[in-house]
């Protein structure tokens, strides 16, 4: 069934757009992450330009957070001061982002510089958590209780001034850090239309030290202000947003979200985690094989 | 009637002179809407050649007819990839100042058998004689490197088509081609343009408009995405967030 995107300006076969959302959504769902991270490459792959790519997948991110902000609101697993710090850093972080989106744009290096992002990035957080995944996996196999995690903030998090009380973290410490995590966050929104969610939820554990039964919310809660903030920035300044192709991302993601909740309960944590680790690295060397191969296309055309 | 018979009579002696064909062209659609299902566009390009006298010469060869379909021109930067340090990143890169969008063209023989290469630069017949008008002061050499590497781009991309033998040729008077218009094509104004072609020669050319446009729901969006882009955007959040909670609830009862 082939539909025509408006913005886009070319026409895809809605049913593979829809199980691709469906796919995308399947997997946030059991690992709580947003999943842009796999949409925007997936839909570059299948010809979608990166811009529109990008734009349009952080309202499927957007869409794909909500209910579980819901779910977690309700059983009081967000913490709304943290949250709202780190919303704020990440609405000055879309827009600094957006400033740097049209910079790269102008000098022709967008598309290299989001894949590099992404190469260490997903290197990186995959190899953490395949690490972090397997240890446990062979601790449980051995019979040895899982270690118990030392929860502390990073020193240079409590050098930071003006100190203050987040209780539902359960921590005392200055709110420029996750300021700039936030910051940082929104940037990565922005560049890749991502929600960040696989690099807010390391760091909130490893470097702010949160109580881990608000990280998920939380993380969240900033994810879809951030991604909201981020669609209505691209629709005002690149106007690359096309609400056909997030329609049909959106259908099959919220539902396979829900499908993928459930699942997830089903399934050992860690062996979870293993698995997005494992699919974290997947992707990062496949766009890394897209960067030191010979490309198809020498030459790309951009409009001027 | 009679006054066509008249007039056909006076003028008579001043055509028999040159003894110019004439071009009657049209295009099955003179207009083209985009709309949710559009992939794209089947042209047909068909029409008549009208000679003094009402029929073909005898004694000559017969002519070739070369139709050319173009899409608005536009203004590109074309980059370059090259390998630095490992990875391969945009380096040169060279501006063109009316690159046409789609070029297609379609001939009743292949097009280097018609018509030298001086005729086909002057007439821009086939994807190797656009002008593309580059705005660069870099040495030929690369210049050529750059319009080769543009061409097979859109060649590959379907975008530039080169059809010999798509034209057919009835009884050396009614002539038709079949033109595909691919669906990432930009709207705007297309042209159509026919040529009768004898001795490496153009006898006769005539040109149609074609416009394509979005239509309906398409270019409600297209249009609010340009002008209107706040709005949009809220639109956009408000759509991701109800669907999101709406999946959110209906999962809860389920």
């Amino acid at each position: 069934m082939d539909l025509y995107l408006p913005v886009a300006n070319l026409s895809v076969n809605a049913l593979v757009i829809v199980l691709l959302g469906g796919g995308v959504g399947l997997l946030s769902g059991m690992f709580g992450v947003g999943g842009g991270f796999l949409t925007t490459p997936l839909l570059i792959v299948y010809g979608i330009p990166p811009t529109v790519a990008a734009a349009s997948s952080a309202s499927q991110v957007t869409g794909a957070s909500v209910s579980g902000v819901f779910a977690h609101v309700r059983r009081g697993g967000v913490d709304f001061k943290m949250g709202g710090v780190l919303v704020a850093g990440g609405i000055v972080g879309t827009f600094a982002g957006a400033w740097l989106f049209r910079l790269l744009q102008a000098l022709g290096q967008i598309d290299t510089v989001i894949a590099i992002v992404y190469v260490v990035m997903l290197g990186w957080i995959g190899g953490v958590m395949a690490k972090e995944a397997l240890t446990a996996i062979v601790r449980r196999r051995r019979g040895q209780p899982p270690r118990a995690r030392k929860r502390r903030h990073h020193p240079l998090v409590a050098a930071l001034p003006f100190r203050t009380r987040f209780y539902a973290s359960g921590l005392y410490i200055s709110p420029l850090a996750p300021l700039l995590l936030g910051f940082m966050t929104g940037v990565l929104t922005m560049l890749l239309g991502i929600g960040g969610g696989f690099i807010l939820v390391p760091a909130m554990i490893y470097v702010i030290g949160m109580a881990t039964g608000v990280v998920v919310g939380t993380s969240l809660f900033q994810t879809l202000f951030v991604t909201a903030v981020a669609t209505l920035v691209h629709a005002t300044t690149t106007r690359a947003v096309d609400i056909v192709l997030a329609a049909l991302l959106l259908v099959g993601s919220v539902t396979g979200a829900q499908i993928g909740a459930r699942l997830a309960t089903k399934i050992r944590p860690e062996y979870l985690r293993l698995a997005l680790a494992l699919m974290v690295l997947a992707v990062g060397s496949r766009i890394f094989l897209g960067l030191v191969w010979r490309p198809e296309e020498i030459f790309t055309v951009t409009l001027s | 009637m009679r006054r066509a018979a008249a007039l056909l009579a006076v003028a008579a002696p001043l055509t028999m002179g040159q003894a110019k064909p004439v071009l009657v062209p049209d295009v099955s659609q003179r207009a083209i809407e985009i709309a949710y299902s559009f992939t794209g566009a089947d042209l047909l390009l068909f029409g008549a050649i009208l000679y003094p006298g009402g029929q073909v010469p005898a004694g000559e060869k017969p002519a070739d007819i070369v139709v050319v379909v173009r899409g608005p021109t536009q203004s590109i930067l074309l980059r370059e990839k090259e390998k630095v340090a490992g990875i391969w990143v945009n380096a040169a890169s060279a501006r063109y100042r009316s690159a046409p969008s789609f070029y297609a063209i379609a001939s009743s023989r292949p097009i280097q058998t018609i018509v030298d290469e001086r005729q086909r630069a002057i007439y821009e017949l086939g994807v190797d004689s656009l002008q593309l008008s580059p705005v660069s002061t870099a040495p030929a050499d690369v210049q050529a490197r750059f319009g080769q590497g543009l061409v097979e781009l859109k060649t590959r991309a379907g975008l530039y088509v080169e059809n010999p033998r798509a034209v057919e040729i009835t009884d050396g008077v009614l002539y038709r081609a079949r033109v595909t218009i691919p669906a990432r094509v930009p709207v705007g104004r297309f042209t159509a343009e026919t040529f009768l072609i004898r001795d490496g020669r153009v006898l006769a050319a005539a040109v149609r408009d074609i416009d394509i446009r979005k239509s309906g729901f398409e270019r409600f969006v297209a249009r609010a995405a340009q002008r209107a882009g706040l709005l949009y955007g809220l639109v956009a959040v408000a759509l991701s967030v109800g669907l999101g909670w709406i999946a959110g609830t209906i999962a809860r009862r389920v």
